[in-house]
């Protein structure tokens, strides 16, 4: 059954040629010289005051790329990237380190109120309720040009700051976690980044804090040439909350640029994070010229027990991705959560899944994943569940749908199941029968066919956990939710 | 793979050796062989970096290439095939092969059931038959390795035609039953000419203790409006390291039905490659894998849904016991005009004891925007509730989960029409579950 309208013209919407973050700013920029060497690792270093144990852990990743292979097992095509045309370092030359957001150069503060991104506290507390605040770290390639709320922040406890500060702040904290969930040897893109890494956000709360807001990066890439290498890394200590959103944005370029990023989180015993992402980076034009290659290494430790990691994403940007934010349930009774929905248009490609370790027992994850290709896209789903030997009672459930619209795109599912305990039970795929059956019986009662209360039920699931965006975030991801899969191929 | 091999593991030169020596005594075209050896060897025995042999890594199974069997003097195959057990209570036109050759002894040629004819493999080939030409049916197949090793190596098969309307069943059979490790090839070509309609059996069976290495091919071209049942049951020996390929490619109108019920070899993989090639076809796979001790049972299938309009249907069940793995890679392909494609592919697996493993990999790759393609995966714990039922009703847990497992299993067995052959395979699943105690 193909598409119905209202989907179709939905996903028309956030065509291609409809990308609303397109425009320039026009800053004086200070860059490092391009491509990549040793000298260039040391002079982002240098520019970020960074100890000598950070220096070398960059110069270690950057020997061990250097005996890397890029990977090819995605289902994507581009051509070769020249690692040494690219400047890994670019900064606003204006005050690169301001203080407050006076210092901060008004075209950048210009860009994000374009964007939409509140960066003055006042003006985030005139017209909106107090508990709808959200902390800001704007990105602006290479740095980091202001974070909001640190002070408030900082009173409940929460460290909240660009990652280059932490490093010279809280080295401690820093060298214990960094490169603990994602080993800076774990992949091509990965190790690319531990050698290269700009900025990114560091978050800390403490035992038992629940944070007081949402706290969220906006990143944006805006000068030519460049990549963005950015790091995040968060911390819940036990007991603690927070809830973090990321956002992305580029402008049109006839080139295309890489970004590869690397996020970690790490919860222990009872804490919960929750990370949700409005990928919106610029997907080239309708011929796929141009565009953001988004290749990004994105893992969760729920490294105590009963401890919580929510992966949310909603993709519409980037002309090629390559993402699988991933959990490793590791404590007992921990659980990992995957909701996403992937829109492909034009000639983007999108290769995004997640992975799911049961490593302790009683272990539970979900994951929903919808993916929808329009154009002349292709559109994959590639997943890992997968039980080792001492994960007693782990349990999944997978839903992964997708779409086409019109015949020119491709959908594909790559799930990969593994189970090494007989007492794991993995579900993959909701079958109607694995849907409660008197949900089901209830719906079809009220006259609906099995497949529309298929259809309302696993949206219904979904739509709760995506409206938890905040509105100013996304509006897009709003208008995706009410996306229909009727008609969806399975 | 960017990845060059330069070094040649113990069995891939022992291979390239048995190639050399044997590629002008064996029948037929050296050509062809040599080139598909070449393709072989370029990439070496498949590891876990090869994504389709990511759970079934044969460069460390394969860990010597046992030589390849010589034919049997007519009394040994006699034997041999007095032994033989698998699906013997079935009555079928017997197509016996003992230690990879073609027993012609056993064949009444002159009083072959109307319908049928065959030609063995070894003569068709040295006369260049016409048949031939219809030999690889799914030219992607070629790409695979373990079909590439066949080509290289087939010693000997039959080419098998079928017009018209043939009630008694075809029995492939093939039993090895040399006491030290043999290595075999063959190949099998079925074609059945439209509006045909055939029963096809097939059973392998070996001698216990020996590392046998059986490599069969059987491919099978169903024409327009065809009916062909196939069913395919693993009985090899505790130690052999089975490969299987089947491929088919069926036309328009037409049916075909297969399950393949695994319980031999210490090491199996069956692969199918199905293309599906005219409009309102309906193909069913299914599978019945019954698994334990360290047995490691691979069931590989791709499906491509050249034509619009067709149905497919898999259904793969895997019963784990012991430290066995069981493994599933199923792949449904739509391209763009396929419209209208209705798939649906499902495993579903059982882990009876501690220690036992399941990989599935359910793939779906569609490019048309108006089909119905689901697949699904499940892996667990026969059902608490279930055995709890039925032991309050008295029954010991081992006999409930006999009859559990009998009834996961019988869901895949029940699409075989033949009765005798449905018989014989419920027989086998019980004993099966006999011999676990």
């Amino acid at each position: 059954m193909p598409a119905v309208q209202e989907t179709i013209d939905q996903v028309r919407s956030i065509d291609v040629d409809q990308y609303k973050y397109g425009f320039e700013t026009e800053v004086e920029m200070e860059k490092a010289p391009k491509g990549l060497s040793e000298d260039v690792i040391r002079f982002i270093s240098a520019k970020k005051g960074e100890p000598e144990w950070m220096l070398q852990w960059r110069l270690d990743a950057y020997k061990r790329w250097l005996t890397m292979k890029e990977p090819n097992w995605a289902r994507v095509s581009y051509d070769k990237i020249d690692y040494n045309d690219i400047y890994y370092y670019a900064a606003p030359k204006k005050n690169p380190a301001p203080k407050s957001l006076d210092e901060v150069d008004p075209e950048i503060v210009r860009t994000y109120e374009k964007l939409g991104i509140p960066l003055r506290e006042q003006e985030i507390l005139a017209g909106v309720e107090p508990r709808n605040r959200v902390a800001v770290d704007a990105v602006f390639d290479s740095v980091s040009v202001a974070t909001t709320f640190k002070e408030e922040l900082k009173k409940a406890g929460v460290i909240f700051m660009p990652i280059s500060e932490a490093i010279r702040e809280y080295p401690e904290l820093v060298k214990q976690y960094l490169g603990s969930v994602v080993p800076v040897t774990d992949n091509y893109f990965a190790t690319l980044n531990s050698a290269v890494f700009t900025d990114g956000s560091f978050v800390y709360v403490p035992p038992g804090v629940r944070c007081p807001m949402e706290l969220s990066t906006y990143f944006r890439i805006n000068e030519k040439n460049t990549g963005q290498f950015e790091r995040t890394l968060i911390i819940a200590d036990k007991g603690s909350y927070v809830s973090y959103l990321e956002g992305c944005t580029a402008p049109k370029r006839d080139e295309n640029q890489l970004h590869a990023a690397v996020v970690e989180l790490v919860a222990l015993d009872d804490a919960e994070i929750k990370y949700s992402t409005v990928q919106n980076w610029y997907p080239g034009d309708a011929q796929g010229k141009g565009g953001i290659y988004n290749f990004v290494t994105k893992r969760g430790d729920c490294r105590g027990k009963n401890s919580v990691i929510t992966w949310t994403q909603v993709e519409t940007g980037s002309a090629i991705t390559w993402k699988y934010p991933s959990c490793i349930l590791r404590g007992d009774n921990s659980r990992g959560e995957f909701y996403s929905i992937a829109v492909s248009n034009g000639m983007q490609q999108v290769d995004s899944g997640t992975k799911m370790i049961h490593l302790g027992k009683n272990t539970t994850s979900r994951i929903i994943s919808k993916g929808i290709a329009a154009g002349k896209s292709d559109n994959t789903y590639r997943g890992l569940v997968s039980a080792h030997r001492k994960a007693t009672g782990a349990r999944n459930f997978t839903n992964c749908d997708s779409l086409l619209i019109g015949n020119e795109c491709g959908a594909h599912t790559v799930p990969y199941i593994e189970s090494k305990n007989a007492s794991a039970v993995f579900e993959h795929e909701a079958t109607t029968s694995k849907i409660s059956e008197d949900q089901m019986f209830y719906c079809q009662q009220r006259g609906l066919s099995e497949e529309e209360a298929t259809a309302l039920i696993v949206n219904g699931f979904v739509k709760d956990v995506l409206q938890q965006l905040p509105m100013e975030f996304a509006v897009e991801a709003q208008k995706l939710i009410s996306i229909s899969l009727e008609g969806s191929v399975g | 793979m960017a990845d060059v091999t330069l070094m040649k593991t113990p069995a891939e030169t022992a291979l390239a050796q048995a190639f050399e020596s044997a590629k002008t005594l064996l029948p037929g075209n050296v050509e062809s062989r040599a080139q598909a050896f070449e393709l072989f060897s370029a990439r070496g025995l498949p590891h876990r970096r090869v994504e389709e042999f990511k759970y079934t890594d044969l460069r460390a199974f394969l860990r010597e290439a046992a030589p390849f069997a010589v034919a049997p003097s007519s009394k040994e195959a006699a034997a041999a095939l007095e032994n033989a057990k698998a699906l013997a209570g079935v009555e079928a036109l017997q197509v016996p092969f003992v230690n990879g050759h073609f027993v012609r002894d056993a064949v009444d040629f002159k009083s072959l059931p109307e319908g049928i004819e065959i030609v063995p493999l070894g003569e068709a080939l040295a006369d260049n038959h016409d048949w031939l030409a219809r030999l690889s049916p799914v030219p992607w197949a070629s790409d695979n390795p373990v079909y590439q090793l066949n080509t290289s190596f087939m010693a000997d098969g039959v080419m098998i035609r079928v017009v018209g309307e043939v009630t008694a069943p075809l029995h492939l059979r093939f039993v090895t039953a040399a006491e030290s490790a043999v290595a075999t090839a063959t190949r099998v070509l079925v074609l059945v000419e439209d509006g045909a309609s055939v029963t096809l059996l097939e059973s392998h069976e070996s001698t216990d203790g020996a590392n046998h290495q059986p490599n069969d091919v059987v491919e099978l071209i169903a024409g327009d409006g065809t009916k062909v049942q196939h069913v395919r049951v693993n009985a090899e020996g505790d130690k052999a390291l089975a490969l299987s390929t089947m491929a088919i490619k069926v036309g328009a109108d037409a049916a075909f039905n297969s399950i393949n019920v695994v319980t031999g070899a210490a090491v199996s993989r069956h692969q199918v490659f199905a293309v599906l090639n005219g409009e309102n076809t309906n193909l069913r796979v299914n599978g019945a894998t019954m698994l334990k001790g360290s047995q490691h049972g691979d069931s590989t299938l791709v499906v491509e849904h050249a034509a619009p309009q067709c149905e497919s249907r898999e259904l793969f069940k895997t019963i784990i016991d012991g430290e066995a793995t069981g493994v599933f890679q199923g792949k449904i392909i739509v391209p763009h005009h396929a419209q209208k494609t209705d798939g649906r592919m499902m495993s579903a697996a059982v882990l009876l004891g501690e220690g036992g493993a399941m990989n599935n990999k359910p793939e779906l790759e569609i490019f048309a925007d108006d089909v119905q393609c689901a697949h699904g995966a499940t892996c667990g714990q026969l059902d608490e509730d279930l055995l709890f039922y039925l032991m309050a009703r008295g029954l010991p847990k081992k006999e409930a989960e006999s009859l559990l497992v009998q009834a996961f299993l019988g869901e895949a067995v029940e699409f075989v029409e033949n009765e005798a052959a449905r018989e014989a395979l419920v027989a086998t699943v019980e004993g099966w579950l006999k011999a676990r105690g």
